[in-house]
């Protein structure tokens, strides 16, 4: 399927290729249900506490924000919006990502490659200077060492590491799914990842279909198309951080109160 | 603190001048330890039990620590300042006070490498930030900068220690310490050029942060406006907590360490520094302002949640900048002491307050349009550790007055 569109642009994994991968999330098909943020979880071995009730404290990837218009019953209406690690390409053509260019130990980086923004929790010594660099709240710290319930740890992924105390974790697009579908690959003599071969875990769960995941710059991968639908947008667009995870709504209230930095006017609407 | 008796370790005392008893003193250095040890095992919590126990959380990934870094060491600047006037512009009447300014400029920059040393969460992997530089981020500019500086201040407090009277008197201690004084004027400019790129870089930390309105700004080439403004500012306010912290040292003496004439340099210079920082702040935020309207943050929305309400604006330039540079500038104000002790105080509230400002504020407003507003307040063992540096000040100061001939003016104006 995408063989013709990487010959044609010389795109091969491993060759200079530039992928960008990224997401579309349909907001107006979004029930809130929170599967994405659980597949999340157990995807990435993301620790958790016995009271994980305070969310400037726990650790998730995946967070699912929500939102009302704020009018009186019988027009309320609520949008939920997911929000995975933007993988921003940043100001200019240098992807000067946010996160990435403050970092003092290069434990962030933007894969040219790829466009994903990996974390190298070894590396990392917990400054938690790209937490502040962030506008999104993306990045979460360790504030406890790991502690998995009796028995559990037998059931993390032996893909993904887990992380100790005192430092920084985010989203990774599933980056070990797409190490998975290149060893694949590669096994079976290919150059190109299908589409289908790598899919983030939130996406596969959704069981509204609502998050579609692939290769922004492929136009045969449904992405491309989506992220030029009318209602479409990204978060906080004004600002440059150029964001690969887009947003679409037919709602214009949504689109007003989930990016102000889109239009000349508009007034965030926040929380119930 | 004096005593007429002649105190037990007099042999180390610099000759002709008066110190407490050696009983008293202790007593002194002994109250000092409760703090410490406080401190110390808030330290020992918060590297044992990690961060958790500080009320930091996510939203707010900088909290006193970050703030009280950034301000230290706008403060410690006085050292480097005093240092430049006195070496390479050569106004003579500093040698009265630059031994001090270099002793609570060891103070400020080992408290500042020791608040990083809890602030960050793996403290052990803390080389990374060398082995692994970035040199793209201003941090490694500051972890390198601020190391070769606080070495470059350990030499200029190196003489300090050999001029004991006991340790001058090994030759080969006077020797050295010779030598080191005449290779301070090139040791001091040294400390400047690190200076200048370590106060900057460190206005660069928050000025960077594109995806933060409220911090961001843009500048020349790479360098942020708040580069420029930090330095300024610690230049400006470096100076007045020389002053103050003399004038705290005297207070414990009973009696006057440095004439003046001497401080009223000092002072004015300040004030000047501080009229031409508080013109290129108020330009910098119209700027700032307009540029924030542009990406659709109006004014309203950076001050739109307590307690960072617009108060806040006005006690930041007004009455921590205005106020003290016009008393700072006014001749009679200046050489009122008591008004000048009020200056020096609000001066330095305003820069530290403006390194809050810039770091957690900057982080209490929400960017995304649907985020909440929350607030942080530093929890026991944030206080604590943080304290600790100024117990740990007082100990050095004390241990400094009390052996080391640090104010040169002090036997002509105690005779005894
Ligand atoms: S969303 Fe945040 S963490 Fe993710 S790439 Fe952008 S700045 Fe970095
Ligand atoms: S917390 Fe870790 S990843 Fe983040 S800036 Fe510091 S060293 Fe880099």
């Amino acid at each position: 399927m995408s063989e013709q569109h990487h010959e044609a642009h010389k795109h091969h994994e491993g060759h200079g290729t530039k992928y960008k991968y990224g997401m579309v999330i349909d907001l107006d098909k979004c029930t809130g249900c929170g599967a994405c943020m659980v597949a999340c979880m157990a995807e990435n071995n993301i620790s958790f506490r016995k009271d994980n009730s305070d969310k400037l404290l726990s650790n998730y990837w995946m967070r699912v924000y929500k939102i009302s218009n704020g009018l009186p019953f019988p027009d309320t209406e609520i949008c939920y919006i997911p929000r995975p690690c933007m993988h921003c390409e940043g100001h200019g053509h240098h992807h000067h990502t946010p996160c990435v260019s403050v970092c003092p130990a290069v434990a962030t980086d933007y894969d040219q490659e790829t466009g994903i923004v990996s974390q190298i929790y070894t590396r990392c010594f917990g400054c938690r200077y790209c937490m502040a660099a962030c506008p999104y709240h993306v990045r979460v710290f360790n504030w406890w060492d790991p502690k998995w319930p009796e028995g559990m740890e037998k059931y993390l992924s032996p893909d993904v590491s887990v992380r100790m105390r005192g430092v920084v974790e985010k989203c990774s697009f599933c980056n070990h799914r797409l190490q998975r579908a290149r060893n694949k690959a590669y096994a079976e003599e290919r150059r190109e990842i299908h589409e289908d071969e790598y899919q983030t875990a939130c996406t596969q769960a959704c069981p509204a279909g609502a998050i579609t995941f692939g290769d922004l710059q492929n136009p045969e991968h449904e992405v491309h198309k989506l992220k030029d639908s009318p209602g479409a947008f990204r978060l906080l667009e004004k600002l440059g951080t150029n964001p690969k995870v887009y947003y679409v709504s037919s709602r214009a209230w949504v689109l007003k109160a989930a990016d102000v930095y889109i239009g000349e006017e508009g007034k965030g609407v926040t929380h119930p | 603190m004096n005593s007429a008796s002649t105190p037990f370790d007099s042999a180390l005392i610099p000759e002709g001048v008066k110190r407490c008893s050696f009983g008293w003193f202790l007593v002194w250095i002994g109250i000092l330890q409760v703090p410490l040890m406080i401190g110390a095992i808030a330290y020992l919590v918060c590297w044992g039990l990690a961060l958790n126990q500080t009320y930091l959380n996510n939203n707010y990934p900088f909290g006193i620590w970050i703030a009280a870094d950034l301000g230290i060491i706008a403060l410690g600047g006085g050292a480097f300042f005093t240092g430049f006037l006195r070496y390479v512009i050569k106004i003579d009447e500093l040698k009265n006070i630059v031994n001090f300014a270099v002793v609570v400029g060891v103070i400020c920059y080992s408290a500042a490498l020791g608040i990083l040393a809890v602030d960050i969460g793996q403290p052990l992997r803390g080389w990374h930030i060398f082995w692994h530089a970035n040199v793209h981020s201003m941090l490694t500019e500051v972890a390198f900068c601020i190391s070769c500086y606080f070495t470059v201040l350990l030499i200029e407090y190196l003489p300090l220690v050999l001029e004991n009277r006991q340790i001058d008197r090994v030759p080969v201690f006077h020797f050295f310490s010779h030598r080191l004084h005449e290779a301070m004027p090139a040791i001091a400019a040294v400390g400047v050029f690190l200076s200048f790129f370590h106060q900057g870089s460190l206005g660069g930390v928050p000025g960077v942060l594109y995806g933060r309105p409220f911090a961001y700004r843009e500048g020349f080439l790479v360098w942020p406006w708040t580069f420029f403004l930090f330095i300024l500012s610690a230049m400006a306010c470096g100076p007045c907590f020389t002053i103050l912290i003399t004038r705290i040292t005297e207070g414990f003496a009973r009696k006057n360490l440095v004439k003046r004439n001497v401080i009223d340099i000092l002072a004015k210079i300040s004030g000047w520094l501080l009229a031409g920082y508080l013109v290129l702040k108020i330009l910098d935020t119209v700027g700032w302002l307009s540029w924030a309207g542009q990406v659709g943050a109006p004014l309203g929305s950076f001050y739109a949640n307590q307690p960072y309400g617009y108060w806040v604006l006005i006690t930041e330039l007004g009455i921590f900048g205005v106020i003290p540079c016009i008393l700072l500038l006014i001749k009679a104000t200046r050489q009122n002491q008591n008004i000048l002790i009020l200056a020096c105080f609000l001066n330095c509230a305003g820069i530290f307050m403006n390194r809050w400002i810039m770091t957690v504020q900057s982080l209490a407003v929400p960017v995304m349009p649907f985020d909440k507003f929350f607030s942080y307040h530093p929890n026991w063992a944030e206080w604590a550790s943080t304290l600790l540096w100024v117990w740990i000040g007082a100990v050095v100061i004390s241990l400094s007055y009390r052996y080391l001939p640090i104010f040169p003016q002090e036997k002509e104006l105690n005779p005894l």
